[in-house]
């Protein structure tokens, strides 16, 4: 059985896990951010409903909290276990990022549980939302250092080859590799939208629902519509600079992406299509010259096409769609934004209007979505490579027979925390929702609540 | 001293760390179902769970940070006990996913089920069971290298007294060494009938653990001569053991100074893994990894150990908050907070 070989399972395995993972460590990374603002606007503005958001959210965030780090833990593991040789060849060199996102996973894993269990320990209000500093802090950190490992795999650098085994290392080197800077931006605002995007639908969805507690969800929306737009601007900035980096340092997974196979100027940009037998777009959008503008800023400059590559080292074609349609959610996240901040400007006009509301609750999702896609164009963008340019995957995968079995048994595993995880997030919801909590702990703020 | 004496040392007192913080929580668990399926759970389940609640993700980061670093420090370790361990890791990855994300949907989700209660309770002595083979495999003789694919022998693995030795050892010792702990944590929350249980269990456990580490030095005289014959050179590091075995044991059964006697159960373990771990040397798995020749290149052995003093300036005095908040707070303790 060909498609069942050792090599693809590992690939499979690792795939699944990772998909499963990233949900988790966006939100990991992006919603204590949130928490944080909104229990500083909580203080400073003195408004409950602040309060009552940072509240829940920390609520929710403690299970979706306790699968990252289990998946986490499983990934890092399964580096180790499914690609060993590749870990004793690259451990001589990444070792130092790994062990620091250890640690600041670690400072992050401490302040949470300080964060969590003191909400009303302290006398000043501004003791316990210090304690979020360390928390956003901590997580940022982790996708920092964990990001450049992944980008030391797509430019490897800081070390010299000598006879098969890295010599002459520099940890440091390695670590701030040529493509770390854009790739450590593109992740944390990506994933800042994401999470803005994710709180955006909650409220959203609560008030196309009119469950009533409408001036709570209005300022959670404005809160992180605000986000969104100011987060995806930056993490556009830093895709179009990741742009610029493939087409100097990795053209052909550009070229793939773009499906461009001729090196030539002026070279145009392929939105969505398909390609024909002869492997020619069909369908297409074309922008004429648009790729030349995105590779290097100029609309005549020279982007170099796939056929430079040779056919055994060039990434699947079929990540022309991750590409676009990360690309896609991205342009369709900040428009919708925007027009939300826009018209919110117009007294007479009601922004919550349904279409605009339904929008809204759509973009957490599609953001969601992006981020996967994104990922899937960065990974499959670099195969057949485990190490551009130095290790294959297939040079790095176990050999051992059970990793079909272990494939299963992973798939279960995420089957049952996905399913769990939906279920209790749910259930710790809908059993209390905000209309029964605002009037438990805040009597003073539910009378005239739906007036505002 | 070297880069991987230095590199070890660290390692091994972090995996020393992980032993006594995850026992503790390891056998929690087991506790609490035990003491539900004895009708005994009113009596300890606010104790456990309100020391548990704020520690299980720490808990956990003390294991990450162990493999990370072994990785780190010794690379072919990844190419060795990765390739070896496939099926046991995975297992205890799967265990580790259940109990960590069980806790956190029981604990904000629902009321305690008894699937539920069985899982956390059964997944605390398996982990402890399942991570253990990574210990055995270093003794040498469980697997095997043939044209570059390493594999394990499950059936030598199977049938090997030394393996069922430390398998038990570990499963009794995570019972003694957390119901020491609770003996001490229901002393600080002045609970008395949660203490007298504890201590009687803590006091029940303690004889196992003293039987297994001898059949285990047994075992493992028959399987590894040459590691045992280390060991008795160092026979006055497990003199100390036995030492503070006794003192632990003496101070439980007389059922005073808990905080004294907790001590004497983390110096007892202390000894036993140290001289353990230096009787193996210069080997992390007998005989394929010798620690001096599988050390990663020094400009990274230097990187890593600022690393890490760097993250211990970081983590210390987080870590003594932690504890002055929750540990050591006795109005918190005593679940007044």
């Amino acid at each position: 059985m060909e498609f069942l070989d050792t090599v693809t399972l590992s690939r499979l395995i690792t795939a699944m896990t990772l998909i499963f993972h990233i949900i988790f460590a966006t939100l990991g990374v992006g919603v204590p951010l949130f928490i944080s603002i909104a229990e500083f606007i909580g203080i400073k503005k003195k408004d409950k409903h602040y309060e009552l958001l940072a509240k829940r959210w920390a609520r929710g965030f403690v299970i979706t909290v306790a699968i990252g780090v289990v998946t986490g833990t499983a990934i890092g593991l399964q580096l180790s276990l499914v690609w060993p040789n590749f870990m004793e060849l690259a451990g001589n060199v990444i070792a130092l990022p790994l062990f620091m996102e250890v640690f600041a996973f670690f400072f992050e894993a401490i302040f949470l549980g300080i964060y969590l269990y003191t909400w009303d320990r302290f006398k000043g209000k501004y003791t316990h939302w210090f304690l979020s500093i360390p928390v956003v802090i901590g997580a940022g950190m982790s996708a920092v250092f964990i990001t450049t490992v992944n980008s030391f795999m797509n430019s490897p650098a800081g070390f010299t080859m000598v006879n098969g085994e890295f010599a002459a290392v520099n940890p440091l080197e390695a670590m701030f590799n040529p493509s770390s800077p854009t790739r450590i931006l593109h992740v944390l605002g990506g994933s800042y939208v994401t999470v803005a995007a994710i709180l955006a639908t909650i409220a959203a969805i609560a008030l196309l629902r009119k469950k009533g507690a409408a001036a709570y969800h209005k300022k959670a929306l404005k809160m992180t519509v605000i986000s969104i737009f100011v987060f995806s601007i930056f993490t556009a900035v830093a895709g179009d600079v990741s742009a610029k980096y493939l087409a100097k340092h990795q053209p052909e997974k550009l070229a793939a992406a773009e499906w461009h196979f001729e090196t030539e100027e002026n070279a145009d940009l392929i939105l969505f299509g398909w390609l024909n037998e002869e492997n020619e777009p069909v369908g297409e959008i074309r922008l004429p010259g648009f790729l030349s503008f995105l590779a290097h800023g100029d609309f005549s400059s020279e982007v170099t096409g796939l056929n430079e590559t040779p056919e055994d080292e060039r990434p699947p074609l079929i990540i022309h769609y991750f590409f676009d349609l990360m690309v896609s959610i991205g342009l369709f996240l900040l428009g919708i934004s925007f027009l939300y901040l826009v018209l919110s400007r117009f007294k007479r006009f009601n922004v919550h209007n349904r279409l605009m509301l339904w929008m809204l609750a759509a973009s957490g999702p599609l953001a969601m979505l992006a981020v996967e896609f994104g990922w899937v164009f960065a990974e499959l963008g670099r195969q057949p490579w485990i190490l551009r340019g130095y290790m294959t995957v297939e040079e790095a995968a176990t050999s051992s027979p059970y990793i079909l079995h272990m494939f299963f048994l992973f798939l279960a595993l995420y089957i049952v925390l996905g399913t769990l995880c939906v279920r209790t997030l749910r259930k710790l919801f809908k059993d209390n929702p905000v209309e029964v909590e605002l009037e438990k702990h805040y009597p003073e703020l539910s009378k005239g609540d739906e007036s505002a | 001293m070297s880069y991987e004496i230095v590199g070890i040392t660290v390692l091994w007192l972090f995996l020393y760390g992980y032993l006594i913080v995850a026992s503790i929580d390891f056998g929690a668990g087991f506790y609490a179902y035990f003491a539900k399926v004895s009708k005994q759970d009113h009596i300890t389940n606010k104790l456990i769970s309100r020391y548990l609640s704020p520690v299980w993700e720490v808990t956990n980061v003390f294991l990450v940070f162990f493999f990370v670093g072994i990785v780190g420090f010794f690379p072919s370790t990844a190419y060795y006990f990765g390739s070896a361990l496939l099926v046991p890791a995975s297992i205890a990855i799967v265990l580790l996913a259940i109990r960590g994300s069980f806790y956190a949907f029981e604990n904000y989700g629902s009321k305690k089920s008894n699937t539920y209660m069985f899982l956390y309770g059964a997944t605390g002595l398996l982990i402890p069971a399942s991570l253990s083979v990574a210990l055995i495999l270093s003794e040498g003789g469980f697997i095997t290298e043939e044209g570059g694919v390493v594999s394990l022998l499950y059936k030598t693995l199977f049938t090997s007294p030394l393996s069922w030795s430390i398998v038990v050892l570990a499963m009794v010792a995570v019972l003694y060494i957390s119901a020491s702990f609770l003996a001490y944590y229901a002393s600080r929350a002045n609970d008395q009938p949660a203490l007298q249980l504890v201590r009687k269990w803590a006091l029940f456990w303690s004889t196992p653990t003293i039987i297994m580490a001898l059949t285990t030095m047994i075992a493992l005289s028959q399987h590894n001569e040459r590691h045992f014959e280390n060991m008795l050179d160092l026979w006055w590091i497990f003199g100390l053991s036995v030492g503070s075995f006794l003192v632990a044991a003496g101070l439980l059964y007389m059922g005073r100074n808990y905080g004294t006697a907790f001590i004497a159960v983390m110096l007892q373990f202390f000894f036993a893994f140290f001289g353990y771990g230096m009787a193996q040397y210069p080997y992390l798995l007998y005989p394929y990894i010798n620690i001096e020749d599988s050390v990663t290149n020094p400009s990274m052995a230097v990187a890593l150990i600022v690393a890490f003093i760097g993250g211990l300036l970081l983590l210390v005095p987080s870590l003594i908050l932690l504890m002055r908040l929750f540990l050591f707070d006795a109005d918190y303790v005593k679940g007044k907070k």
